[in-house]
């Protein structure tokens, strides 16, 4: 595979025979590279291999092994009565959220590309929600949602968009779109920043080109500027679709005060099973399947990104 | 949508400033529309923080009041910010040395592990080097909460759980693969022939990366620095499960306390948000120019 960029390559030949000198093989490398090694075994590979072992294990709610339960755990995961409507959740969060993000953050992107003055301050007041915490985020869309004293819904009424202070977050569809509507504007940044980065690749001479031939603005952009974003459209849709569909602050929040699970997605579920219902057994096994769909996630990023063909 | 609603509210200040640069300007029209543009896209995406500013600066009763108003009207309650400390929420000081800590050893691992191996991958060859870093480039993918339910069994097996070493393992490593990969790209744009050179002079690998081209990556430390510390600054999934005393929680788990209850006492829990996001806000402003291509560095070319 590392090979592969080297061939197509012919001007880095060179450089390829002084590596292949620099080479002194695996214990040489193991000093370097060890401790992330270790780090990654510790905390990444073996919770995933334990978490699949202790989805076959019986685990008491005060955390004792009871011994093998074989498949009883998933079994119980797959007639799980809550099941489809968490899923459903999920599909419907994980799609709404991400393509707003992307459609939104393209006309962004696009905006913060052109000059004006100030565009650095408007680009800086663009990171903020990235870098804030989005508890504390969410926070303030849920106070100032509320029915009573929050100051959002004074808006909306003040400006007649409501006749009086909505409830948003005690009913599972208007919390669920409240999540959805914070959801896509702490996304944005990320997505608006990686897509900004794609249209800096654009050359700047096939956009000259294409007014020079009368094309229309819309023409050069689904023609000239669409197809060069397709790397940086195909990382932010991916790495969104992830940050998304694993999403625990937002939901867990704004739909936090609505008993029962009818507006859960699979990531606040599976917090809920292991924290209130204290089922280690049961939440690895919706873990499983939650690593599950992130690890086919993954496989597609590989796949369309190729992030390793610069190696 | 609520946020984009008051974008009228800046107007005026915009308009005045579209004239004085259409005088001076050909495409000045042009150049004042942008600007409008952005003042109500700077204003969306800074709304939610100017209400957490204004609210922490209420008194509790302006905070609860029905109907609310926009403004404070007994002013400026500046000693929110003194008195937040103590309630009975959760014990703030202790949340917030909490998250301190657990950021500052969690980036300071992360250096200490990535440096060494962003450097001799860029460096060298070594068999396995592809599966080394699509192992890296898998783990930059994954996210703690993924994993919490092994995580929490695993801290409980190995004795660490409810302890700031397991949240500084974990955010360590989950932050790790994302810092290596962009001090890589750095160490890698660095040419061969300065390492060479300096090993002509009898200097070994180490003395190489430290005194010949930690000099020259510094730009992407700084950066795999901010970006380690903000995301480990603002963790909550893991923290959530494995910080069960409340001293130990940093303040993200921390603030979620104050939701749900009777009488939120909101100006706190806004005081609070405000001085844990203001240090973050500027450190990520800092590398706000590397932000643009640095984070995909190798996905997106």
């Amino acid at each position: 595979m590392s090979a592969q960029p080297v061939l197509a390559n012919p001007a880095a030949s060179p450089g390829r025979k002084r590596r292949r000198q620099n080479s002194d093989g695996l214990p040489a490398a193991l000093p370097w590279i060890g401790p992330v090694l270790l780090l990654i075994f510790a905390i990444v590979i073996f919770p995933a291999g334990f978490m699949i072992y202790n989805s076959t294990r019986e685990i008491s709610q005060s955390g004792i092994d009871q011994g093998s339960a074989g498949f009883a755990n998933f079994a119980d995961v797959f007639t799980d009565p809550n099941l489809p409507r968490v899923l459903l959740n999920t599909v419907v969060w994980v799609v709404v959220v991400v393509s707003l993000t992307v459609l939104i953050s393209l006309a962004l992107a696009q905006f913060l590309n052109k000059p004006f003055p100030g565009r650095t301050l408007v680009r800086m007041a663009v990171v903020v929600p990235w870098a804030a915490s989005v508890v504390m985020t969410t926070t303030v869309f849920y106070y100032g949602l509320d029915s009573n004293y929050g100051i959002m819904n004074a808006f909306l009424v003040d400006i007649g968009i409501l006749d009086s202070p909505y409830g948003f977050t005690k009913n599972v569809i208007p919390a669920l779109g409240l999540a959805i509507i914070v959801a896509v504007f702490v996304s944005i940044p990320f997505t608006a920043y990686t897509l900004l980065a794609g249209l800096q690749a654009v050359p700047e001479d096939a956009l000259e080109a294409a007014k020079m031939d009368g094309a229309g603005r819309f023409r050069t952009y689904f023609s000239i500027v669409l197809p060069q974003l397709r790397g940086a459209l195909a990382v932010a849709v991916l790495i969104n679709i992830i940050n998304v569909f694993n999403n625990l602050p937002i939901l867990r929040i704004i739909t936090g005060s609505i008993p029962g699970y009818q507006a859960d997605t699979l990531m606040t579920y599976i917090f809920k099973v292991l924290q209130f219902d204290r089922r280690v057994d049961i939440a690895s096994a919706l873990s499983v399947l939650n690593f599950a769909i992130v690890i086919v996630i993954v496989a597609a990023y590989v796949k369309i990104v190729k992030p390793m063909k610069e190696l | 949508m609520a946020t984009i609603a008051p974008g009228p509210a800046t107007l005026p200040p915009a308009q005045a400033r579209r004239k004085r640069y259409g005088s001076d300007q050909v495409s000045g029209r042009r150049m004042g529309l942008r600007m409008a543009i952005g003042a109500v896209v700077a204003l969306v995406f800074l709304l939610p923080y100017v209400i957490m500013l204004v609210g922490s600066l209420k008194t509790r009763s302006e905070i609860l009041a029905v109907p609310p108003a926009y403004f404070p009207t007994e002013g400026l309650q500046w000693s929110n910010y003194v008195t937040m400390w103590d309630t009975p929420e959760t014990p703030l000081p202790y949340n917030l040395v909490s998250t301190i800590i657990i950021a500052v050893f969690a980036t300071l691992l992360v250096l200490l592990v990535a440096t060494p191996a962003a450097y001799y991958t860029a460096r060298f060859r070594f068999p396995g080097k592809t599966v080394f870093l699509f192992l890296v480039i898998v783990t930059q993918m994954l996210q703690p909460a993924v994993l919490t339910a092994g995580l929490f069994r695993e801290m409980l097996v190995l004795g660490i759980n409810d302890t700031w070493l397991a949240m500084i393992l974990i955010n360590a490593a989950f932050n790790l693969s994302f810092a290596l990969w962009i001090m890589h790209s750095f160490f890698a744009a660095i040419p061969k022939e300065i390492d060479e050179a300096a090993q002509l002079d009898g200097a070994g690998k180490l003395t190489v990366m430290f005194r010949v081209n930690l000099p020259l990556v510094w730009p992407g430390i700084v950066t795999a620095v901010i970006f380690t510390f903000v995301s480990s600054w603002n963790e909550f999934a893991a923290s959530l499960v494995i910080m069960s005393t409340a001293e130990n929680q940093p303040l993200s788990v921390a603030l979620t306390k104050f939701i749900g209850q009777y009488a939120t006492s909101w100006q706190y829990v806004f005081g609070v948000s405000i001085v844990a996001i203001i240090p973050v806000i500027i450190l990520f402003a800092l590398i706000e120019k590397r932000l643009i291509g640095g984070l995909t560095a190798g996905a997106v070319k």
